[in-house]
């Protein structure tokens, strides 16, 4: 591609109160004087007309790079400008007319600073051009897991039109599914069972010509990146010896449907001591192969149970989520066993019933059935009785009230626990084990062994074998589910082109795992396309910058590889990170990390941030006029000053403000820089960490949080206050709050004084 | 990829239709948004935060509304309906009718211009608890950020003032319904929800006692855009809500009204105790429940909140609410199924945990769908080409919402790449 000429166009707004509360004059003269813009001038609006009288500019001016002084860059669509101009906007609507005094010099000099943040801002902007690797993107999708969710994403990723392979550990395709009798209802009018149709949809795949289907084979191992992922298949058995490498093949994405085991259940209740107590899976099991419900300990047909539901106190402790399955699991087996002889009795203990939605009316038919009995109360005792059968005894049914029933079964709900790995756990695990061996120093191996210890339970756990740095699988949030934005964005995963679905992702029934795998072939499908356009997915979606390392200055320190929340990044032996680009998400996390500063993007750097700042006047110690940097997220805490503007709310003139990919791409460097610039504080604000963190790019808040201690360091070395830099948390709608933090900070420093290094 | 496929019409804005845009656009499909109410969002631009993990839903929305402005693949239509609709799977052809917004989006309304008005329209978007001006911005998030003129609710002497101080271009008074004739590929229907009409709940008063609000007017108390700015008040005497009770199943699982269970007022009901509780640190919450439907990774909300110790949880019906004449407290009549003792609790603020009903129980698309006996669209077994998601489909929160409505654009998607 030819290297254009940069040709900056600057474009200042007047109207929307910006010619009344600035020197419109004075703006322009920044952009001529200072900076030599080729082409500047005002425009009386940049909307409707005046965008229109914009556009005309860029093409009779030959611009590629512009600048607009006027409304919020959220208030633009980006098709309303040419695809090859750089287009950068400075809302000093929402940022400076509305939240300063109008006709104050510190108005002024902020508008001024802007103008000037954003020309050097442009003026270091390059053109992107989206990455292509070597090798074509492959648009096959492999599914690992054959149960309903697997079967389903195949199923839907080949009508799509897309080559699939469905890999399955077992012998047989189904999963759970194929071992039910039958389903609950899922058509109107929600009454009657119905059944599971799972041989159809097995046939179904069968007959496609576009999925291979392998069975008695798992994942061995996973090298790549989207689009570009290779895959080794070994043998689980089926006559070959097990992990004997049986197939190797190129998909451009994965979906991860490992479903689910059942859970242990509770001990008290005598599971696996007597014979007649058993699991709702078993009874699945007896009800599927016999076609009715005989006694395990003696083959006597059954006609009563009793069926125990998680709930009571012991539930609390027992387990922290619900299986979203079990109710409807036991309204249905108590069905079977009416069908199967009218005078047999089901009882169902439980705390609450959970038959959400439509469900509601399955829970109704099953009420009405007079040979169920469903009581709420605690179930504290299940014992052996003269008859041979059990007697289960419940505690509370009402206040103080103890009743007992004589059962032949007893039967329990147990949950469902997903099938998945926490791939960053058995990284660490494998990491302590190398250190418990060659670790530096006693103290360091005898805290390895302790880690190796509580990590135990992740050995051999493996499930796609990925080979990431950050370790086989995707990493996992509570309870093992794999980590997300769970409520708005299910399927984005930290693994990019790896997307989990099923009861592999959350408890979910047999219909929601087949709607939730319909949307992960979705999610395939668009990370293989958009891979191709060599374009970002979620949140950046679209994106076409990707990062680059000026790999000649690194020294190998892995900050960019340990800290990077999607995984991107592979080591070679050295310790050199290995860019895999189609797996990156392009938050600038290694930008921030990199302590080098050798990680940059096209449209954003250290340089270029580190740039603006230096763009900024400081004015001189004796002016009494402080300048603070502040550093905001662009997904959440930079829209939200939008909304301060749009209240009117006014603050300290003396703030400011860039936007960042994300706080996690912040640079250490910029502290140095904006100090020895003679800023006098540095205001970090990023979005919610923790369990229920609220960061688009997972870990990035969160990272820039835990490189405080670093920023510290740096403010001691240059004999500055640690007040000097505060990170904040802030949601999106807690716009308030930023107008508070900033004239918070302002008097805070009016409070310890100037920065000494200004000027100098 | 079929780069040449006719686009994809959804139908209905909120979390669903926006999702189910974005995530085919981004495929590289084109999509046709068409929304009835004046800005994207639905429903949830309307809550305060998410359960579980009580986060703003714009947080969420910002996302989106940039994958929205960024995309030249997706044109969105507010202010319109679809009025027709037929064709086959591949080949339908709509009619849109876009009401006119009387504001033209080329120019912004400036603040002072909605200061000087007089003439005022019932905030729906607050659930009718406050006013906005004639001229109105629909909330701060607002997508499109444009804007909208309520033409009925405009007084003559406004309108003169508007075509004095407004800029021509801003405003275009003679603006006029638009007819939209479209051919489209395939269709995904994601027209949401409402709550039940509470009025029908006789025993339950409300209406007659202002005291007695809904969960979706819990939400807006809440929120800082909403009519209190975030305090939670009694409508009756502005007071902090210090004892509150929550009602649930009100209206759902009751033959009489909702048969089937709304599916998220549980959890809605529970995460309203918290903003109770996170907002005034003395304040009780009591939840009257039939079962506690945290499904999933939910119940470790509902573990939390048995915390807490002034939020109770009793399980029984309400029969009857009655208010005090003088205080305006609200008095209950409760079974305590438990005990099968009858309780008679007083509280100064009652939040109906009103249920679902989907809007196409009441409005039909104009094409041959099949519905529940509720109104719910039957998923499985619409017409072959359209497809539908979210609440339309049945009652469900947000990350199922999100989910099947990713399903669905897919498959929009396989109908669009047939015989390729
Ligand atoms: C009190 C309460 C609190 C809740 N809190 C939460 C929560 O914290 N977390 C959570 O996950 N869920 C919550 N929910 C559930 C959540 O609101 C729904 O899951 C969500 O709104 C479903 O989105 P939707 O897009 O299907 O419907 P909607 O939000 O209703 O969107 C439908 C859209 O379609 C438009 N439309 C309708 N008809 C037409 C037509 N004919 N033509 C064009 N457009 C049309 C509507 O104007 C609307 O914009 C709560 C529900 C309640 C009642
Ligand atoms: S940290 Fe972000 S930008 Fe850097 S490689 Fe990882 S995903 Fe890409
Ligand atoms: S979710 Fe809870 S309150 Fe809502 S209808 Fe179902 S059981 Fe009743």
């Amino acid at each position: 591609m030819i290297r254009m000429e940069d040709k900056i166009g600057v474009f200042i707004c007047t109207g929307y109160g910006i010619a009344e509360a600035l020197d419109v004059d004075a703006l322009c003269k920044v952009a001529t004087e200072e900076y030599s813009v080729p082409f500047c001038t005002t425009v009386d609006s940049c909307e409707g007309p005046g965008l229109d009288s914009i556009n005309e500019a860029i093409e009779a001016q030959s611009l590629n790079k512009v600048v607009i002084a006027g409304i919020s860059p959220r208030r633009y669509v980006d098709h309303q400008f040419p695809t090859a101009v750089i287009v950068e906007k400075i809302a000093l609507r929402e940022h400076v007319v509305w939240c300063q005094p109008a006709g104050e010099e510190d108005t002024q000099m902020l508008a001024e600073d802007y103008l000037r943040m954003y020309i050097t801002k442009i003026q270091k902007m390059g053109f992107l051009e989206p990455f292509q690797p070597e090798e074509d993107i492959d648009t096959s999708i492999l599914v690992v897991g054959g149960g309903v969710a697997g079967i389903t994403a195949a199923l839907e990723a080949a009508a799509a039109g897309y080559e699939v392979k469905l890999v399955e550990k077992t012998a047989e395709l189904g999963g759970w599914l194929a071992k039910q009798h039958k389903s609950v209802p899922t058509r109107p009018p929600y009454r009657e069972l119905e059944d599971t149709g799972v041989d159809e949809l097995i046939a179904r795949v069968q007959a496609d010509p576009r999925i291979q289907v392998y069975t008695s084979a798992t994942t061995g191992a996973i090298e790549g990146a989207p689009g570009l992922f290779d895959v080794t298949l070994k043998s689980a058995g089926n006559g070959k010896p097990v992990d004997e490498a049986i197939d190797k093949f190129r998909v451009g994405a994965i979906i991860q449907a490992t479903g689910w085991t059942p859970k242990d259940p509770r001990e008290d209740l005598e599971y696996g001591k007597l014979d007649d107590v058993i699991r709702n899976v078993e009874l699945e099991a007896l009800v599927k192969d016999k076609g009715r419900i005989v006694r395990p300990s003696d083959g006597k047909e059954v006609k009563s149970i009793a069926f125990i539901q998680c709930g009571g106190s012991a539930a609390k402790e027992h387990h922290s989520y619900c299986s979203s399955i079990c109710c409807l699991t036991s309204l249905k087996q108590a069905l079977y066993l009416r069908e199967s002889d009218d005078d047999a009795k089901a009882y169902i203990f439980y705390e609450f019933i959970r038959t959400p939605g439509q469900y509601e009316d399955f829970y109704r038919r099953v009420q009405e059935d007079p040979g169920v009995f469903l009581t709420r109360g605690e179930v504290v005792d299940v014992t052996r009785n003269e008859d041979g059968g059990l007697t289960v005894t419940v505690r509370n049914t009402m206040p103080g009230e103890h009743i007992q029933v004589n059962v032949d079964l007893v039967v329990l709900a147990a949950g469902m626990v997903p099938n998945s790995a926490d791939g960053e756990a058995i990284r660490a695990l494998e990491d302590a084990k190398l250190k418990a061996t060659d670790g530096k120093s006693g103290a360091q191996q005898k805290e390895a062994a302790e880690k190796v210890e509580q990590l135990a339970r992740h050995e051999g756990t493996e499930i796609l074998n990925l080979a990431y740095r950050q370790g086989p699988d995707l990493p996992t949030l509570e309870y093992d589910f794999p980590d997300s934005h769970f409520i708005c964005f299910p399927y984005e995963s930290r693994r990019t082109g790896i997307y989990p679905t099923g009861a592999v992702r959350q408890p979910m029934d047999g219909l929601a795992a087949r709607e939730d795998a319909g949307g992960a072939a979705l999610q395939a499908i668009q990370c293989i396309e958009m891979t191709s356009r060599g374009e970002a997915v979620h949140p950046r979606s679209g994106d076409k910058s990707y990062p680059d390392f000026f790999l000649q200055r690194c020294t190998q320190c892995k900050r960019c590889t340990e800290e990077c929340p999607f995984g991107v990044l592979d080591e070679d032996a050295k310790g050199t990170p290995l860019l895999r680009a189609t797996r990156c998400r392009r938050c600038g996390v290694c930008m921030g990390a990199c302590p080098e500063r050798i990680v940059s993007f096209k449209d954003y750097s250290v340089d270029m941030v580190a740039s603006m700042l230096k763009a900024v006047n400081v004015p001189d110690e004796w002016d009494e006029k402080p300048r603070i940097a502040a550093f905001l997220c662009e997904n959440d805490a930079f829209p939200a000053l939008d909304l301060a503007g749009q209240h009117r709310i006014q603050f300290s003139p003396f703030v400011r403000v860039i936007p960042v990919r994300c706080l996690g791409s912040f640079n250490l460097v910029w502290v140095t820089e904006a100090i020895s610039a003679g800023y006098d504080g540095v205001i970090l604000i990023g979005c919610k960490y923790g369990d229920d963190y609220q960061c688009h790019f997972v870990k990035g808040s969160e990272l820039a949080a835990s490189r405080q201690t670093n920023v510290r360091e740096k403010l001691e070395q240059m004999s500055m206050e640690n007040e000097r830099v505060e990170l904040h948390q802030l949601q999106i709608s807690e716009y308030e709050r930023i107008p508070e933090i900033f004239n918070n900070f302002a008097e805070l420093i009016e409070e310890i004084g100037m920065n000494p290094f200004k000027g100098m | 990829m079929n780069a040449d496929a006719k686009p994809i019409l959804v139908i209905g804005g909120g979390i669903a239709g926006i999702t189910a845009a974005v995530e085919a656009a981004e495929v590289g499909y084109r999509v046709v948004l068409v929304e009835k109410e004046a800005y994207l969002g639905g429903r949830v631009m309307r809550m305060y935060r998410y359960f579980p993990k009580m986060c703003p839903p714009t947080c969420g929305f910002e996302i989106n509304a940039r994958r929205i402005r960024q995309n030249p693949r997706i044109v969105v239509h507010t202010q319109s309906t679809v009025e027709e609709l037929s064709g086959t799977a591949g080949d339908f052809k709509v009619r849109i009718r876009k009401r006119p917004r009387y504001v033209t989006g080329k120019c912004s309304v400036d603040d002072s211009v909605l200061e000087r008005l007089t003439s005022t329209r019932v905030n729906d978007f607050n659930q009718g608890m406050d006013e906005t001006k004639a001229l109105y911005y629909p909330h701060d998030m607002a997508y499109p950020p444009i804007h909208v003129l309520d033409r009925e609710a405009l007084s003559e002497a406004d309108e003169e003032l508007l075509k004095e101080i407004c800029p021509p271009e801003a405003l275009d008074l003679e603006m006029e319904e638009e007819e939209l004739k479209i051919g489209v590929g395939a269709v995904i229907v994601a027209t949401g929800w409402q709550p039940y009409d509470a009025t029908k709940l006789e025993h339950l008063k409300f209406g007659k006692c202002p005291n007695v609000l809904t969960n979706v007017m819990m939400e807006r108390l809440a929120a800082r855009g909403g009519p209190t700015r975030g305090e939670i008040t009694r409508p009756s005497d502005g007071k902090s809500a210090e004892n509150v009770a929550f009602v649930q199943c009100a209206g759902s699982r009751d033959e009489n009204h909702l048969p089937y269970c709304s599916a998220v007022c549980c959890m809605a009901s529970m995460k309203q105790a918290r903003y109770l509780r996170e907002k005034n640190e003395n304040a009780k919450a009591t939840i009257f429940y039939i079962d506690i439907r945290a499904v999933g990774r939910l119940e470790k909300f509902y573990f939390d909140l048995l915390e807490d110790s002034n939020i109770s949880f009793v399980k029984g019906k309400v029969a009857e609410i009655n208010e005090h004449p003088e205080t305006r407290d609200l008095i209950l009549d409760v079974e305590d199924t438990l005990s099968g003792e009858k309780l008679n609790q007083t509280f100064d603020l009652v939040v109906l945990a009103t249920g679902i009903v989907p809007n196409s129980a009441e409005t039909k698309l104009p094409i041959e769908l099949k519905y529940d006996d509720y109104g719910f669209i039957d998923g499985t077994t619409s017409i072959d080409g359209v497809y539908a998601a979210g609440c339309a489909t049945r009652p469900c929160d947000v990350s199922r919402t999100t989910k099947d409505s990713t399903a669905a654009a897919l498959k929009a998607i396989q109908c669009l790449n047939r015989g390729e």
